[in-house]
């Protein structure tokens, strides 16, 4: 039993080893750093200890900003890109011709990269003193616009973005909801078939409780990956985002330490942390809510 | 209620698009399942079974073919308009739901004036439960239960809906030995006490005759034989139905019919009383494990048929004698009863044979001559 005990910690070793040289450390760096008090990356000295660099930090009003940007972008992308992938997906599961075409097509976004995609979105949005973009040109033949997206009002930035990011995560969702929706044996619908089940039904009571794991994942990773979300904002906005009025709480950390305004690596953890308390919270919460799953 | 099928043929173009050909999974079927009565739909994997009661149920629809409970004629309607319950041969029980709303699932779709309300639903769901003793798991979940109560809810659910047909697809075959045997007396004892027609879809014979009223033996979508179970094993039409029956399988020998007399090889095994009129030819000769007589001194010294001695193998009631003739590939078994003592395991052994066991074919067609 004992010798058993420290075969399977050597086992384990390499990947404690790892785990504690690039994410237990730093993690409690950045907590260090975070209630050190007018820390000198020079000198590497503090005054002392505290919760100053939090109270900072949150008493900016480009961290504010970047907080509303964050969460705006959280609660429009999240719910949309998933129910967005779940009805491609539901379609793409039921034709028959034409499926991996269409699968294949839905799935090129994935495998592109996000900045040069995000200059695609510039290009069709950006009002430039030449042309007014793809998208102004058709909001012309309704008779609107243009609208500036990329330098113009807040809503037309945020509409830009939301779009971009649904976009940009639509191919992953969809890729995992078709693989969910085809695992779902066929004999289900068969027995719902000779019931006599309506096809809304069939959806709600057999589809949708089939896929759910895969749903809860997908709303899990979604809002941690918007939570994280810089580089799209990047690719449409350029860096200077708290010029835009664009900036997430990852650009905000970012430019903390390397930005124009930056060296400041205690705000820049102290910012990290507070971002860290809000997705374990929500993630926590969505676990929960996915554990009590009604029937 | 009387299930008549006229004609019924379904065509599937191949699964392997690179064959043009189309699969013929079933091959006008015409015949009529009598009211009331367990039918079981007997033959090799792959031989159309479940699509043949797909098309019934409605799954499927006929490239021709017609399908008429009792009078009507229902190859058009939808499953739900149909009333037929279907149990699957994995059961397709909804694992997010509890056994109490699996087996109501059925009822919550009936509209109009069929629709019920909750405690009728309830009512209906107890009494199906009650029909197949399974009412105190209604609270659990289909993974918290053993295969055979799983098959259980599966047939409660297929008959909450007081189906006019219920048809189940391999419903034993996820089964282990033992339960196998006491579900299918239970299936038995359901469709006694409900009286609904009733189509069981099995490839193993022994399922098939021990609880079918009548048996439905086909083989690559062709229907070759119908009949009480008795009567099939007594009366098989052609080698393959003669061959699918029975356990121990038929021993089948290449013989002959010379001069009015069956021959095994060199050995005249009956005379032209039992030949009658069949023409000189070769053909084979098969003849039931039950059908071997050892001599009066009950030591095989004795009978037409000569052949060696391999195996005595005891199995208390009977003994099961493993011989092998030169006429056919396999060694045969013959099953004598215990009283027989045959002392060696080896060296000659000769048996006698009784008519009624053996069953002459043609060589080309393989139907039943003699
Ligand atoms: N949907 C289908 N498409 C093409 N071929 C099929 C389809 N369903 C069944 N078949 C073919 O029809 C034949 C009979 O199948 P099936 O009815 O499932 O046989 P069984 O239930 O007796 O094992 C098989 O050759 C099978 O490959
Ligand atoms: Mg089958």
């Amino acid at each position: 039993m004992k010798s058993n005990n420290l075969k399977a910690w050597l086992y384990l070793l390499p990947a404690i080893l790892f785990l504690g040289v690039f994410m237990v450390y730093p993690l409690i760096d950045v907590l260090i750093y975070s209630v050190e008090e007018g820390y000198n990356s020079a000198s590497q000295t503090s005054y002392g200890t505290g919760l100053y660099n939090y109270s900072y930090v949150l008493h900016d009003p480009y961290f504010l900003q970047a907080i509303k940007n964050t969460f705006i972008i959280v609660i429009i992308t999240v719910p949309l890109s998933t129910g967005l992938a779940l009805l491609i997906s539901l379609g793409l599961n039921s034709i028959k011709k034409l499926k991996e075409l269409f699968q294949t097509i839905f799935f090129l976004p994935y495998v592109t990269n996000t900045l040069a995609v995000g200059l695609v979105f510039m290009i069709m949005f950006k009002k430039t003193p030449y042309t007014d973009g793809l998208i102004n040109m058709i909001l012309a033949l309704f008779g609107k616009g243009p609208v500036d997206f990329i330098d113009g009002p807040y809503w037309a930035k945020m509409f830009v973005m939301c779009f971009y990011t649904v976009w940009v995560v639509l191919p992953f969702k969809i890729l995992i909801l078709t693989s969910a929706l085809a695992s779902v044996d066929e004999v289900y619908y068969k027995a719902a078939k000779i019931d006599g089940t309506p096809r809304l039904r069939i959806f709600t009571r057999i589809t949708l409780p089939m896929i759910s794991p895969m749903i809860f994942y997908l709303v899990i990773t979604g809002f941690i990956g918007a939570f994280k979300a810089y580089s799209d904002e990047v690719a449409i906005f350029g860096t200077n985002l708290n010029a835009a009025g664009m900036n997430t709480i990852v650009g905000y950390v970012y430019d903390m330490l390397y930005g124009d305004s930056g060296g400041y690596p205690s705000y820049a953890s102290a910012a990290a942390l507070i971002l860290f308390a809000i997705v374990f919270t929500i993630t926590c919460i969505n676990l929960l809510i996915s554990r009590k799953q009604p029937v | 209620m009387k299930i008549r099928l006229e004609h019924l043929t379904k065509r599937f173009p191949n699964r392997n698009k690179k064959i043009a050909s189309e699969v013929i999974a079933v091959n006008d079927f015409d015949f009529e399942i009598p009211d009331g009565k367990l039918i079981g739909l007997l033959g090799p994997s792959g031989c159309g079974k479940s699509t043949a009661l797909n098309l019934i149920c409605g799954l499927e629809v006929p490239t021709e073919g017609k399908i008429f409970f009792d009078d009507d004629d229902v190859t058009k309607l939808p499953p739900e308009n149909r009333g037929v319950g279907m149990v699957f041969q994995s059961y397709a029980l909804y694992p997010h739901l509890t056994v109490r709303k699996n087996i109501m699932f059925p009822l919550e779709n009936l509209k109009g004036d069929k629709k019920l309300t909750r405690e009728q639903m309830e009512e209906k769901v107890m009494e199906a439960a009650k029909t197949v003793q399974i009412e105190e798991l209604l609270d659990r979940r289909p993974n918290e239960m053993s295969g055979g109560q799983q098959q259980r809810v599966a047939i409660a659910r297929a008959l909450v809906k007081m189906p006019r047909v219920l048809l189940l697809d391999e419903p034993l075959s996820n089964l282990d030995a033992r339960l196998r045997i006491q579900t299918r007396e239970e299936i038995k004892r359901i469709q006694n006490t409900t009286g609904i027609t009733t189509i069981f879809v099995t490839h193993d014979q022994e399922e098939a005759m021990s609880i079918s009223d009548m048996i439905v033996v086909m083989k690559e979508g062709v229907v070759n034989q119908i009949g009480k179970p008795q009567e099939v094993y007594d009366n098989p039409v052609n080698l393959f139905v003669a061959k699918f029956l029975g356990t121990p399988p038929i021993n089948v020998y290449n013989g002959s019919v010379k001069g009015g007399e069956l021959y095994i090889g060199e050995d005249k095994i009956l005379g032209k009383d039992f030949v009658k009129d069949v023409k000189d030819q070769d053909v084979y000769v098969g003849i039931r494990p039950e059908g071997f007589v050892l001599d009066e001194n009950l030591e095989g010294k004795k009978g037409a048929l000569k052949a060696e001695l391999k195996a005595i193998e005891v199995m208390g009631r009977d003994t099961s004698v493993v011989f092998k003739h030169a006429s056919s590939e396999n060694p045969s078994r013959a099953i004598v009863t215990a009283d027989n003592n045959i002392s060696s395991s080896s060296g000659e052994i000769r048996f006698d044979v009784n008519p009624k066991k053996v069953f002459v074919f043609a060589k080309d067609s393989e139907e039943r001559l003699i």
